[in-house]
């Protein structure tokens, strides 16, 4: 069961109607190109064949504004405020209609990054921390947050290998460097920082990514049995 | 990231509120063309009119995705592409901007809507404070019998209908007008609105937001003489033909 624990004002007043949620909300949690996708296909179909409903949902993905999201990304004229509020809407389109939904059937939610994510962009992007919170206190407490943790050198080759450096990864919208990949080394290190300062207050249990795969998704296994319902 | 009471520029922001119907972009439209005339830089902007965010905006209008909170949620994402991009930037140049509707709006509708009071202020943290923020203040009778005469539909949203609060449209257009001017009462105080009384005849409504704009004026760049002014210099000029010829010998200063 998940707890109708809030982080700031439920504003979507799930406390007042006494809302149920048998499922359980579990995120993953890592900076871009840590595996986090990788460890979800590989949960996914490990949890189904032992009879849990499973839904995922990951950031960009709302019906509501996902593709405007996507879309005013490709542009050159979305400002640092405008980008956290678009994040937003398309984080709490995807909170009430799929996430809460999901949990209130019972639903085992796995989420690829969470609030901690969008804050942390945020943060490096010079938002008021006050703002920001109040803004995601309205998001549920995970029953768990799997925080996948790597060094920035360990980052760089799998970045590399997965395709080269993106410009919103390496924070060129703040063009933090003369190209990409000091932009990237150094957006990143700030992201990690940014992370690691949540890691006590929001408790994250923290799994080392530069693990092999396997080795890596044999621990996040071990620690999802105890979570899930008559596990 | 600068926050609601902490810019600081050498722009004017002024703004004008009430429900629809109230005659507050009428008000707007003649103030400008005053300010233009005075020969002031003018900046006008309008709610919701960001080309970012419109689409998704009548995405969830037309399919009716919105809940009370993505509603609030994508019009504070215009309202920040807005700020960002007509706002922020022509203050700083020192223009005067015009903004026909503002955050008082988002407070209204949204509060209306169920919205958590204190949430949706959090969420337009980043807006810049007015100069001044006019309230067109109009009875309820009034406004809807502008707003609904001759008119055949009223949209899903604007008439409230995601609220439940009546199955007929007309009737929940006004039943959720009611609570919008609720909450424009109530932020009088909070925001220190400057109430206009919006039954008055129009050219005497605009007398009245000109004078209580004048004085917010003083020191703002004009980038030319008003018409007015352009005409008294001339002849002042003609009536003291000695201190021009003071002027002249000392070779123009």
């Amino acid at each position: 069961m998940t707890q109708l624990d809030f982080y700031g004002i439920d504003a979507i007043h799930l406390q007042e109607r006494e809302e149920l949620l048998p499922g359980r909300l579990i995120v993953l949690e890592g900076t871009d190109g840590v595996g986090r996708s990788t460890q979800l296909h590989l949960l996914r179909p490990w949890l189904e064949s032992s009879g849990y409903a499973v839904v995922d949902t990951e950031m960009t993905r709302s019906i509501l504004a996902g593709a405007g999201l996507k879309q005013a990304k490709e542009g050159h004229t979305l400002g640092p405020i405008t980008l956290n509020l678009f994040y937003a809407t398309d984080f709490v389109d995807r909170f009430e209609s799929q996430i809460v939904p999901a949990l209130r059937a019972g639903f085992i939610v796995l989420t690829d990054r969470y609030i901690y994510s969008l804050m942390a962009r945020a943060l490096v992007r010079g938002a008021d921390p006050r703002w920001i919170r109040s803004i995601y206190g309205l998001a549920l407490k995970p029953d768990a947050i799997f925080y996948l943790k790597v060094g920035i050198d360990d980052l760089i080759p799998r970045v590399l290998q997965r395709g080269g450096f993106d410009y919103w990864e390496s924070g060129m919208d703040m063009k933090l460097g003369e190209d990409l990949f000091e932009s990237f080394v150094n957006y990143q290190t700030q992201m990690l920082e940014q992370y690691e300062e949540m890691t006590s207050e929001y408790g994250f249990q923290v799994l080392d990514a530069s693990l092999p795969v396997e080795q890596l998704n044999e621990q996040l296994k071990q620690k999802f049995l105890p979570l899930l319902p008559h596990g | 990231m600068e926050t609601y009471g902490s810019h600081a520029y050498p722009g004017r922001l002024f703004v004008v509120e009430g429900v629809d119907g109230s005659g507050k972009s009428t008000q707007i439209a003649l103030l400008r063309q005053w300010l233009i005339s005075e020969g002031y830089t003018v900046f006008f902007s309008e709610w919701n009119s960001s080309p970012l965010v419109k689409k998704t905006t009548s995405k969830g209008k037309k399919k009716q995705l919105l809940t009370p909170t993505t509603f609030s949620l994508i019009h504070a994402t215009d309202f920040a592409d807005r700020t960002e991009h007509d706002i922020i930037p022509p203050l700083k140049a020192g223009a005067i901007v015009l903004a026909d509707r503002y955050i008082y709006t988002a407070f209204a509708r949204d509060v209306a809507r169920n919205v958590d009071r204190e949430w949706v202020r959090e969420l337009y943290q980043f807006a810049v404070k007015p100069t001044m923020a006019f309230y067109y203040r109009v009875p309820l009778e009034v406004s809807l019998n502008r707003i609904l005469t001759g008119r055949t539909e009223l949209k899903y949203y604007e008439a409230g209908m995601d609220l439940g609060l009546s199955s007929d449209p007309q009737e929940s257009f006004k039943l959720f007008q009611e609570r919008i001017v609720c909450e424009y009462e109530s932020m009088i105080d909070e925001f220190g609105l400057t109430v206009m009384d919006a039954t008055l005849p129009i050219p005497e409504q605009q007398r009245r937001m000109r004078k209580l704009i004048r004085p917010y004026l003083h020191g703002v760049r004009r980038m030319r003489a008003s018409a007015k002014e352009s005409a008294w210099a001339g002849l002042a000029r003609e009536m003291r033909p000695s201190q021009a010829e003071v002027v002249g010998r000392t070779g123009g200063l």
